[in-house]
């Protein structure tokens, strides 16, 4: 493995800016790299070979600049990248080439970053374990019979195992964090609205957030400001300015967390967790208050609805987004023999095209917006999130940030949660709430349970991106980051 | 009791454009029981006087400015189109014959 494939991003973005490496040269290394791994790895579902050689050959030429000039990056392939293929791992979009780019990615390209591919995930990002791909599971460089997360375990999984230094992910209820906690990586969510959701294939609007994936805090950082930012094609993007994340995450770095105040979930108390994750989880709470923090007990009382509401708001709002998978504008079209109507061929299009979980969260979200149904379900969902939205406002006042593990379990064997369904949301009992709420939420890696890496999530006020990077780098500081197995 | 039968479900489906299949059907219906019994917890939960979040951001009347930008070319828009006609999505009929 090329020496260049283990640096992180910033020291990437140093040695190619001072000439000691040049971008064609990293970006062959991590291509050679996703040649040599990938097989066993299954990160990538698209790999753009002469994309990013083109790409890299212009930061050379000083065609382009930027703060991560020539620094590859992986995107999850739920995001629109012009005439690369984008699939959201879906049948029902099979070799679609998007004739525009996502906001994101205009704005990855102006930083001078340089796009390897597109990433694995679950179908139309719903999952934990990226099974539900319609194109095969990634699977876990720390044990590759096991599961790298999801939605995002190709991106996860693509840095740790040092194919990429940097990937895209996007978190609706966990999507991000819950595959960075199992893969022994960084995965930030970013405050909803300040990432632009403008080409990102749509799953549950009012929750879908873009957000960065690396190894180390510093480098999710130095992405998370790369993308962030006021959008006018996106009228759910925030008009304010990012907050200094990069900043935060050096201040972290140095080590002192004194006078900051971490709020513990008192219903998140060994709530299902698996006690290697409840263990590594109050070791760093020790390591911590060591740096000078003080750990808070605080109330969520209404956290505990948050799973069930979000398995009424996400699949409610899912089966609207996904009406557009029609087989007349982009995609398949199955059984069009000239004879069978326009709503014939849309069934059998839709049968075709959508894996069973797509399936299961069309009809469960048309049932819970139903009439007779939608004050019971919809309606009082929405109100649980008003509920768990003061539970956190209320948090607040009293601590700086919330703390928690990212998720309850280490990366488990494949095939294991698939029976039953609910089994597979339990991945995402800690990270959902976050998302009900809004706020930015960070996994970083903080130790090992029978050998897998453990994920600490950092949840943060909404708009105090900076707050949360802070917490994760001082806790970096301390635990240091993780290496997987040599593959 | 059962939270959904195996006939919502199929009525569910057809309403959502699925031609699944029976055995799906049989699948689905156990598993959305299972999904709907957990999620129905929600309903313990007394919120008469709270006011629902859609959305987490509260921004209200967003506009641009009102400045033509470009936009997609109608080859653009069509190309990934499983069937264009003269620069037009062509799809099956919509009517029956004798309409």
């Amino acid at each position: 493995m090329s020496d260049l494939t283990k640096m992180s991003a910033a020291q990437l973005a140093k040695a190619i800016a001072g000439k000691e490496a040049s971008a064609v040269e990293v970006a062959q290394a991590h291509l050679d790299r996703i040649d040599a791994v990938d097989e066993r790895v299954h990160a990538f579902l698209h790999v753009d070979r002469e994309g990013a050689l083109a790409a890299a050959a212009k930061v050379d030429r000083g065609e382009v600049t930027g703060p991560l000039a020539g620094v590859p990056v992986a995107v999850k392939d739920v995001i629109a990248t012009k005439g690369v293929p984008t699939t959201a791992a879906s049948k029902i979009l099979e070799g679609w080439r998007p004739p525009y780019d996502a906001t994101l990615v205009e704005r990855l390209r102006a930083a001078g970053t340089v796009m390897l591919g597109k990433t694995n995930m679950d179908e139309f990002a719903m999952g934990s374990s990226t099974e539900y791909s319609a194109y095969g599971a990634t699977n876990n460089p720390w044990d590759l019979g096991r599961i790298p997360g999801g939605s995002g375990g190709g991106s996860a999984a693509a840095i740790a195992a040092y194919e990429a230094p940097l990937a895209i992910g996007t978190d609706t209820g966990g999507s991000i964090r819950q595959p960075g906690a199992v893969t022994g990586t960084v995965g930030a969510k970013p405050t909803y609205g300040g990432t632009s959701r403008y080409g990102l294939i749509a799953f549950s609007s009012s929750l879908d957030t873009p957000g960065p994936c690396a190894r180390n805090v510093e480098d999710a950082a130095l992405l998370h400001a790369a993308i962030a930012g006021h959008d006018p094609r996106d009228s759910t993007s925030i008009p304010q300015p990012v907050p200094d994340v990069v900043g935060a995450a050096r201040l972290g770095a140095t080590g002192d967390l004194t006078g900051v105040k971490l709020g513990v979930v008192k219903e998140f108390a060994g709530d299902g967790s698996e006690p290697g994750v409840l263990s590594a989880f109050h070791e760093s709470l020790e390591a911590l208050v060591k740096l000078g923090a003080e750990i808070v007990e605080v109330s969520c009382p209404h956290f505990q609805y948050a799973l069930p509401a979000y398995y009424l708001i996400a699949p409610s709002e899912a089966s609207s987004n996904l009406a557009r998978f029609d087989g007349v504008r982009y995609g398949l079209r199955v059984g069009d023999d000239g004879n069978r109507s326009l709503e014939e061929v849309m069934s059998l299009t839709r049968e075709a095209g959508f894996g069973p979980e797509v399936k299961r969260r069309i009809i469960l979200g048309a049932y819970a917006l139903s009439s007779g149904y939608y004050d019971a379900y919809y309606g009082q969902a929405q109100k649980i999130r008003t509920l768990i939205t003061r539970d956190f406002e209320s948090a607040f006042e009293r601590v700086d940030v919330l703390v928690s593990p990212t998720t309850p379990f280490v990366a488990f064997p494949f095939g294991s949660r698939t029976s039953d369904p609910y089994q597979m949301y339990l991945a995402d009992l800690f990270t959902i709430p976050t998302n009900l709420y809004g706020g930015p939420a960070i996994s970083v890696p903080c130790g090992l349970s029978e050998g897998l890496p453990v994920g600490f999530q950092v949840m943060a006020p909404t708009l105090a991106d900076d707050r949360m990077y802070r917490v994760a780098a001082a806790l970096e500081s301390t635990v240091g980051t993780l290496t997987p197995p040599a593959l | 009791m059962a939270a959904i039968s195996r006939e919502e479900v199929a009525h569910l489906a057809r309403l959502s454009r699925l031609a699944v299949t029976e055995e799906e059907l049989d699948r689905f219906a156990g598993q959305l029981d299972v999904i709907l019994q957990s999620v129905a917890r929600v309903g313990e939960v007394a919120a008469d006087d709270i006011p629902p979040t859609s959305h987490s951001v509260p921004l209200t009347n967003v506009y641009r400015d009102d400045v033509p930008v470009p936009c997609l070319t109608q080859e653009e828009a069509l190309s990934g189109a499983p069937d264009a006609f003269e620069g037009r999505f062509r799809v099956p009929r919509i009517l029956d014959e004798e309409d």
